[in-house]
């Protein structure tokens, strides 16, 4: 009994002054991600600008919340948008049904949507939180577009998703069970197929040889494997 | 008499811009920590992410002590009433966080148990998307809301079928339609 015998409590409390601190001021410091993790989505596009989508619906067929809704449209053959016979046309994901699974990237079999690791956003009304294609699709220089609500990071756009798809493009064997980087985030580094473009086969494989270039280079600063 | 029946002048400007000040740094939360959603929220209090830096460290469990429902969680049609008696039961100044997607629509769980969005019971003033929504993207979400309470916007009271009291659909929602082409049967 007495009154410095109830002090003793005090002593841890008192410790904790000189312990380190562990919070992290949010909004001014923020904290890496890790590489994959699940963000926002973007809809990518080859390195000459033709979409990779080529609305067939996977992606909505597969998602667990409903909240793709993907209307594919023929290619105009003088005027393509995509590689191939036909684009996504409508292509909207409601982000207040999201649940950011990635299901919709492992179907994919043109790796046109893929997430970043952007996910700081929040809405005021429900009809911001659909996004449209206009919103999703990269922009031309290959990264994604910013809205005024949401809150990127320039490393939101490096090391994203790179996976081992459910479908390999083609069909071909060898993709499966490889995990791909796909050169990162709007640019891909595989040939698009040769649809109604009028590009020459010779063209092809020399832009390819470039492209290739750029996937050693790639390979060389993360360690993956480039097909 | 509220303040903004006052002409705006220099003096009661800045006497309405310190209580918005003072009304956004003491956001008390009510929880209503439903599901998974209430574990990030907890993580958002807890030490790492710290709610104490914004003045929302004390999580009233009474409703008529807090300034802010946070509804974490899915809502089932039993807990809706409940719901919206909690909500009354606050006094104004109030707003609503609608915190991640089950909240915010229903979610993944479009069925016939889970109310298909809070907004249908109370006016919600801001969405955060994610499932959870990390720390990160609560406080993005409540920072949204401090900034909303700052400027003002948030300070009249809401009409009906504004921001969110009712569901309002402005043309053809897409998300409607069915998949496989079978609009035309609708």
């Amino acid at each position: 009994m007495g009154i410095l015998s109830g002090l003793g409590g005090f002593k841890v409390t008192l410790k904790q002054i000189g312990e380190p601190r562990v919070t992290r001021q949010y909004p001014e410091e923020k904290r890496p991600k890790p590489p994959r993790f699940h963000g926002r989505h973007v809809l990518n596009r080859y390195p000459d600008g033709m979409e990779k989508c080529i609305g067939c619906e996977l992606c909505a067929g597969v998602c667990p919340a409903r909240c793709i809704y993907v209307r594919g449209a023929d290619n105009d053959p003088d005027a393509p948008v995509s590689p191939g016979e036909r684009f996504g046309f409508v292509y909207e994901i409601n982000y207040l049904r999201c649940i950011h699974c990635d299901l919709c990237v492992e179907a994919c079999p043109t790796e046109a949507i893929t997430e970043s690791k952007m996910f700081e956003f929040s809405f005021t009304n429900r009809e911001d939180a659909i996004y449209t294609k206009a919103e999703l699709v990269v922009d031309d220089e290959g990264h994604p577009r910013r809205m005024p609500f949401e809150d990127w990071q320039d490393e939101d756009e490096e090391d994203t998703s790179g996976w081992v798809r459910a479908t390999a493009p083609s069909g071909d064997p060898h993709f499966e069970g490889v995990v791909g980087w796909s050169g990162e985030l709007g640019h891909g580094i595989r040939l698009p197929e040769r649809g109604q473009s009028e590009i020459s086969e010779d063209e092809m494989a020399a832009t390819f040889r470039l492209r290739e270039v750029l996937a050693d280079r790639i390979s060389r600063k993360i360690g993956g494997k480039v097909w | 008499m509220p303040l903004e029946d006052l002409s705006y002048n220099f003096l009661t400007g800045n006497v309405e811009k310190l209580v918005q000040w003072a009304r956004k740094a003491s956001v008390w939360p009510a929880t209503f920590g439903l599901a998974c959603c209430a574990i990030e929220m907890m993580a958002s209090g807890a030490a790492d992410f710290d709610l104490a830096r914004f003045g929302m460290e004390v999580f009233r469990a009474s409703p008529r002590q807090s300034d802010l429902m946070i509804v974490a969680g899915r809502v089932s049609q039993k807990m809706a009433p409940v719901l919206r008696q909690v909500y009354d039961q606050m006094m104004e100044p109030k707003w609503v966080i609608s915190m991640g997607v089950c909240a915010s629509t229903g979610g993944m769980f479009n069925n016939y148990a889970i109310v298909q969005g809070v907004d249908q019971i109370v006016p919600v003033d801001v969405y955060a998307p994610g499932c959870p929504p990390g720390p990160e993207t609560l406080m993005h979400a409540i920072l949204t809301l401090h900034h909303q309470i700052q400027t003002g916007e948030i300070l009249r009271r809401r009409a009906v079928g504004e921001r969110g009291t009712t569901l309002r659909m402005v043309g053809e929602p897409a998300t409607t339609k069915m998949l496989g082409g079978a609009e035309d049967l609708v």
